[in-house]
């Protein structure tokens, strides 16, 4: 039987793991151990719903509900002056719970101090758009959508901004593969020339790279050369290949040749630079 | 919402000829000053622009998924290809992202090491950001001067590592290699050129009639909209903002240094570009500073933590253990705790920041990078209508946007 891997997540992963080997936490604070963000945990906690709140490497998070978002953030931005947000994006929890982390990360000018604002959204679930009270959101949710298909509303120019408009599929997803389609290679073939012609035309070269040392139509082996379009798959070389590369009767400029004439069996091969 | 998985060319569906006498021009992907592959769609009415579409995508390679496919080790040499003409920063910012998450210190020497890299990276980064720029408003001889000063900073960084563009100079939990024989007094030697150089630049462009004609009053962007636009590095300080995350959230060892944050209250291109000229002299200022404290410090250069870091290589060639930890090290890879961290470093461009979320794993579970660049570009947005066309190449030019951190 085929080993069984699931299709949600098919990104790398290590290949061993030690049974004993205990994954350590970073040390998570309490709110309380930092005066400046109890003070603001506090305010926010009036008029919204904290989930969650807890240090982590003097970074605030936050975890608020989804539909308030831009509330909370807004709220952030003019009564506790975290007046930038730097970052935001998506973390692809699909697999495990259904559903995106989105996270906020906002600086606070004055305070100099960070910290991140986080909510959980369900696979297809809506989530309001940012953008009318930080303009960064413009390009960075056109980002989160492009790479994680979040659906988000009140956006004014939703549509994918680093892979071409037509791309299927979001690329940051877990379940997104990490190498190309293997019927790739006869898309074009099957759809211009039709299935029965696959035969005779063979699969197309996607590789851009590709080299294939038996094509001397478009290859030329330094040291080895042979005619162009000689067949050589059976491994067969010619025993003598014409050293005269040019042209027949030569390039000519006003009537004269421009290289003398190349004459094989007169040439003679030098030992020694002269 | 778009619709996906429809075919359509996009590019034939914006209507060159239009009621209104609006003209559409294409400007990019390829043109030469849109300083890599920025294509913006400009809607002109006259010379003047009423629209501008920037489209972005070109150089797209997908480094955030990589980040999430490779180990932390093995990722360190991409994070080179995302600000190319920066590379230390972007190095350094991930590996003192991974140092953070792991909770170990590079010692006193690597990070002095590490920190002259920076600071000359950065006097890179803004040579040749003068020099396009310059070339682009049409002070051609600026270019070449620029470029010979650039070429001296870049033969100390080949002396350093070997590598001119895409040097991985910095590890995770240190820098591999110690300075070579003379390279401080070579450093030394190039700075004080330098200095007398930037004169000349100053004295070529600060006061020239075009140059200040083309720079001032264009680009303006206000203190709310470079806030808002989530503005950093000089596009935030030229709006007025003293802010630098060296002096105002320091990491590595910023604090002992002495430099000043040069910023500028009137907006435009002009205050940015005085804010680069002024910053060079600060970070050769830094670098001055740094040659005694590495000569007095102790030579160990990378961290000593088994559990992520490899022995040194002597250790490695003569000790069992050492090679069977470095072994599973390179084959593996590290463990880090599982957690979240964010840690932005000021690179030449902006707050260059690494959000890393770790399951416990090799591999990354979330690998987000925070390029500047590319809300820098996003601002063109708003920032483009109302100038003329041809400030459109000096604003380009001024933002100081490259495209490999931008696509990533």
């Amino acid at each position: 039987m085929r080993a069984y891997s699931p299709k949600q997540d098919v990104q790398k992963k290590a290949y061993y793991n030690d049974r004993f080997h205990v994954v350590p936490q970073v040390p998570r604070a309490n709110v309380e151990t930092n005066e400046q963000f109890l003070a603001d945990v506090n305010a926010l906690k009036e008029k919204f719903n904290v989930l969650d709140a807890y240090l982590e490497k003097g970074h605030l998070v936050l975890y608020v509900e989804p539909k308030n978002n831009v509330k909370v953030v807004t709220f952030l931005k003019e009564k506790l002056s975290y007046d930038m947000m730097m970052e935001l994006s998506a973390i692809d929890y699909i697999a495990t719970r259904g559903g995106f982390e989105i996270f906020y990360e906002m600086l606070s000018l004055n305070k100099h101090k960070r910290i991140r604002v986080k909510c959980f959204v369900e696979e297809k679930e809506e989530l309001q758009s940012v953008e009318s009270v930080f303009k960064m959101a413009n390009w960075s949710e056109r980002e989160m959508y492009d790479m994680y298909g979040i659906n988000i509303i009140n956006h004014h120019n939703l549509k994918r901004i680093l892979m071409p408009d037509d791309w299927y599929d979001y690329p940051l997803r877990k379940t997104y593969p990490l190498q190309g389609d293997e019927a790739a290679a006869w898309y074009e073939v099957d759809k211009i020339f039709g299935k029965e012609a696959r035969e005779a035309i063979g699969p197309e070269i996607r590789d851009a790279a590709a080299i294939d040392r038996y094509d001397t139509t478009r290859f030329s082996r330094l040291g080895h050369e042979v005619p162009y379009g000689a067949d050589i798959t059976n491994g067969k070389e010619p025993e003598h290949t014409p050293l005269a590369y040019q042209e027949e009767g030569g390039v000519k400029l006003f009537g004269v040749r421009l290289i003398k004439e190349l004459h094989e069996d007169k040439s003679v091969e030098l030992k020694k630079r002269r | 919402m778009q619709q996906v998985n429809r075919l359509k060319p996009f590019f034939e569906n914006i209507n060159f000829e239009r009621e209104d006498n609006t003209m559409v021009v294409n400007f990019g992907p390829q043109h030469p000053s849109a300083h890599g592959q920025l294509r913006l769609i400009l809607e002109l009415q006259g010379e003047e622009i009423v629209k501008a579409v920037p489209a972005i995508g070109y150089l797209h390679r997908g480094m955030e998924k990589m980040g999430e496919n490779m180990m932390y080790n093995e990722f360190l040499p991409t994070t080179d290809r995302m600000d190319y003409i920066a590379a230390t920063s972007n190095n350094y910012g991930f590996a003192l992202a991974v140092e953070k998450l792991l909770d170990i210190e590079a010692p006193r020497r690597a990070e002095i090491i590490r920190t002259m890299l920076l600071e000359l990276n950065r006097i890179i980064s803004h040579l040749f950001w003068l020099a396009t720029h310059a070339l682009d408003v049409g002070a051609m001889s600026i270019f070449l001067y620029t470029f010979r000063e650039r070429e001296f900073a870049m033969d100390l960084m080949e002396d350093y590592c070997g590598a001119r563009l895409t040097h991985s100079a910095v590890r995770i939990g240190g820098v591999p290699l110690d300075l070579p024989q003379n390279w401080c007094d070579d450093l030394l030697k190039f700075t004080d050129n330098l200095n007398k150089e930037i004169d000349n630049y100053e004295g070529l462009l600060t006061e020239n009639r075009i140059w200040r004609m083309r720079l001032e009053n264009v680009g303006i962007i206000s203190p709310e909209m470079a806030k808002s636009w989530g503005c950093s590095g000089v596009a935030l300080r030229g709006s007025g903002f003293k802010w630098d995350l060296r002096k105002e959230m320091p990491y590595g060892i910023y604090p002992e240094l002495d430099f000043e944050i040069p910023y500028s209250t009137s907006c435009d291109s002009y205050g940015r570009y005085k804010c680069y000229m002024q910053e060079m002299r600060e970070s050769m200022k830094i670098l001055k500073q740094l040659i005694p404290l590495y000569k007095e410090s102790e030579p160990q250069l990378m961290a000593h933590a088994p559990e992520y870091v490899s022995a040194p290589k002597e250790d490695i060639m003569t000790q069992n253990y050492s090679l069977m930890q470095h072994f599973v090290l390179v084959t593996q890879g590290m463990k880090p705790p599982k957690g979240e961290i964010y840690v932005a470093t000021e690179s030449p461009k902006g707050e260059l920041g690494y959000m890393i979320v770790s399951d416990g794993t090799p591999y990354a579970y979330k690998m987000k990078l925070r390029a500047p660049s590319f809300w820098h570009t996003g601002i063109l947005e708003d920032l483009l209508p109302g100038h003329q066309l041809a400030d459109v190449v000096t604003i380009i030019g001024n933002l100081n946007v490259v495209f490999g951190e931008i696509d990533r």
